[in-house]
């Protein structure tokens, strides 16, 4: 096979997750209203506290509006058009591998996440979240041993009622935005996660998200709580189907680190970004926000977004704890019709606290990136730091790279640093790498890592190198 | 003459070529056989870094008319990388820099495209390691230079050195000089040299592409070539170098008045 013919069949090559399960699936009828919101409560046997919870979100969500403020065009949302709640058919409670659905099972496998073969992914413990539901969730017995809690939502609202009643909604209140408060509302399940003081999570967990019915959107929410002197790494991963509508995936994700603890959560988003008219894809827009508690503690924040038809999420920390640390490291890649419009908050609270922000945008295809980010030093922030590097890569002519940093500082002893660069891949450096017999696809890639190398050096190993592949895959194509 | 024919490597004729439009390359010949070492030298605005640059198949040199047969291919066919992976090399005169990118992982992922288009499994780190060092020894390079960016900060020695070392590595059979030695001290210019010399076998070629005669007194051509107007005016002999240092090069000037006004 020629070079030339190798390229084309690279460049044709589609989404590699946009398979449909067929798993016999329990699901509300579209629409929303409190009777829906009653009976996802119902249907989850939860408690009366969650279903109020859940009523008084919903109720602050109809007076808002949908946002128009982020720099993306879409389409507009029909929230009654929307299925709330779609759940595989559990025939009896799940307690081992065993009894899930084979189907669920090759779905897994298929996304590479073998939950059988636990020995592949040694030293990593996944939750599998399919549609609304968790469905499997591996290593929670040895992590048990351990005191720390690591399943999914409902699972916990059951067994530790009193934990995720504490924190549920404290970084992420309903009244937050319109998506927060649709969550808050209609969210069906997630991961909850919970460190007890002093302990270092000997694993890496995991947390796979798969939306797979048609007509729902997915509205997970993920919690976790790291109490003194604790340390957790987290990682999650993104796929859908390839369908012909935009579907909807609107999670929260609620970190608290307390004195001294250390969170660390990665994200590799790979959602149906649409095809390469634009048709279809997710969106996917998220909240997601962590609390630096206590003195000393640290939050860091790791994403790789290739995915989603339109992306629209600020991973953001509150350093409220003295000296505490937040950390933002981002790669986010559009080809074809993809719009993201993401980047982080920093709010500086406590004494001397540091926040460093590494945002790499690379836009291909007509592909439109934007990076938002605010530093936010409040008055009694005396002594705080942060650092802002943001670069844009830009692969041809018909893309876009946007970037908006807000920066508001009231205390005088702050110091606050940004830097950004623009670059384009030039004729010169692909050449110099087809003289030497690189191709031009294989260029590109390797280029674009080596624009990305600060951000994938913060994502555990393994999922580094699942990081390269994703971005040469969504490159494909771009060029040519 | 005859018998070298059948170890002929590179086979241009009547190759005309242009840039944006303007034609440098005016009806180019020019035959070279396996083994051989052959200068190309001539004025400024000749056309010697177009040839270079032809030959390695960059897209804003548009070949106009005219053949070119590599090892019984038709090179103008194959796309630069195809060329790169037939064995061609060429040394850039301004080489670029690729930040982000070490210098170790660009050799070696170049180096695992040539074995994979020649079908052979790829190179492993410390086979990769233990090639890379030997040929550094051979070019004088430091080795702290393998774990920076491609060229990024390079000073201008560096860059050049780089590219030999590049070309020693990739084992290329026909390697095209590009002015590879301008800008270089008397130092530089004698690592290159050695570099090449080293690397001169019955089966390598090198085109090298020069204005000045003081690289030809490290490396010994086996023919040397004129360029001017686009075309080669003359060829010769490794004197034929020495002849124009004493020269220069007014007298195609000269020449060239003739001929446009004998035309």
């Amino acid at each position: 096979m020629s070079e030339k013919d190798e390229l084309r069949e690279l460049a044709d090559r589609e989404y590699e997750y946009g398979f449909v399960t067929d798993v016999e699936s329990d699901a509300l009828p579209p629409g929303l209203d409190e009777t829906t919101i009653k009976e996802i409560s119902r249907l989850k046997c939860e408690p009366e506290w969650l279903l109020e919870f859940r009523l008084k979100a919903y109720r602050h969500w109809i007076t808002m509006t949908d946002p128009s403020w982020a720099k993306v065009k879409r389409n507009t949302i029909d929230y009654q058009q929307i299925i709330y709640y779609s759940a595989p058919k559990a025939k009896k409670s799940i307690d081992s591998l065993d009894e899930v659905d084979p189907e669920l099972l090759e779905t897994f496998e298929k996304l590479g996440i073998s939950l059988d073969e636990q020995k592949r992914l040694s030293g990593v413990a996944v939750d599998a979240v399919f549609d609304s539901v968790s469905v499997v969730t591996t290593f929670s017995d040895k992590l048990a041993d351990l005191g720390i809690i690591f399943g999914s939502f409902s699972d916990a609202v059951n067994k530790h009622p009193e934990l995720v009643r504490k924190y549920l909604g404290s970084v992420v209140p309903y009244t937050d935005n319109f998506f927060a408060a649709l969550n808050a509302a209609v969210f069906s399940d997630g991961s909850f996660c919970y460190i007890p003081a002093g302990v270092k999570c000997p694993m890496e967990l995991s947390t796979y998200f798969r939306i797979n019915a048609a007509g729902t959107g997915q509205f997970e929410r993920t919690l976790i709580v790291a109490e003194e002197r604790s340390t957790v790494s987290y990682l999650e991963g993104c796929t859908a189907p390839m369908r012909d509508e935009n579907q909807l995936h609107a999670a929260v994700v609620e970190l608290v680190a307390l004195e001294e603890a250390t969170i660390k959560y990665s994200t590799i988003q790979n959602w149906y970004p649409g095809d390469s008219e634009g048709v279809g894809g997710i969106y996917n827009f998220v909240t997601k926000r962590g609390m630096c508690k206590g003195d000393r503690s640290k939050i860091s924040w790791t994403q790789v977004e290739t995915g989603s038809a339109v992306t629209w999420k600020y991973p953001s920390c509150v350093l409220l704890g003295d000296e505490s640390v937040g950390e933002f490291y981002s790669v986010a890649l559009t080809n074809n019709m993809q719009q993201a419009d993401t980047g982080t908050k920093m709010v500086h609270i406590g004494k001397r606290t540091t926040s460093t922000i590494i945002s790499k945008g690379i836009s291909a295809g007509r592909g439109q990136n934007t990076y938002r980010g605010l530093v936010d030093v409040k008055k009694g922030a005396e002594g705080a730091r942060n650092f802002s590097q943001c670069d844009s890569m830009l692969l041809g002519d018909r893309c876009g790279a946007h970037t908006f940093p807000y920066i508001e500082v009231r205390n005088p002893t702050a110091k606050v640093e940004h830097e950004a660069t623009t670059s384009k891949i030039g004729e010169d450096q692909i050449f110099y790498c087809n003289q030497r017999g690189i191709s031009t696809e294989d260029a590109i890639s390797m280029i674009v890592n080596g624009f990305c190398k600060e951000v994938f050096s913060e994502l555990p190993m393994e999922f580094a190198v699942e990081a390269q592949k994703l971005l040469a895959v969504s490159l494909e194509g771009s060029v040519g | 003459m005859s018998g070298k024919k059948e170890k002929q490597m590179l086979e241009i004729k009547g190759l005309h070529a242009s840039v944006e439009g303007t034609e440098i390359l005016k009806g180019l010949d020019l035959e070279v056989g396996a083994g051989e070492v052959h200068a190309i030298m001539g004025p400024n605005g000749s056309g010697k870094s177009t040839l270079a640059n032809v030959l390695a198949g960059r897209e804003e040199y548009q070949v106009d008319s005219g053949t070119v047969k590599y090892n019984g291919l038709d090179l103008l066919e194959l796309a630069a990388d195809e060329r790169a992976c037939e064995g061609i090399f060429m040394a850039f005169q301004y080489p670029v820099s690729i930040p982000g990118i070490s210098n170790a992982y660009f050799l070696r992922t170049a180096l695992n495209a040539l074995r994979r288009y020649r079908d052979e499994s790829e190179i492993d780190a410390v086979d990769f390691l233990e090639l890379v060092r030997s040929r550094m020894e051979l070019v004088g390079m430091d080795q702290k230079l393998l774990q920076r960016a491609v060229n990024d900060g390079f000073s201008g020695g560096e860059k050049k050195r780089n590219e030999i070392l590049q070309m020693a590595v990739l084992d290329p059979k026909l390697s095209i000089l590009d002015e590879t030695d301008s800008g270089l001290d008397i130092d530089a210019l004698r690592v290159v040299a050695a570099g090449v010399n080293a690397l001169r076998t019955e089966d390598r070629s090198f085109i090298i592409v020069t204005h000045y005669q003081r690289l030809l007194d490290h490396i010994v051509p086996d023919r040397v070539h004129v360029l001017s107007g686009g075309r080669i005016v003359r060829s010769g002999g490794k004197d034929l170098a020495l002849e124009l240092e004493k020269e220069g090069y007014s007298w195609l000037e000269a020449d060239d008045a003739k001929a446009g006004s004998g035309a």
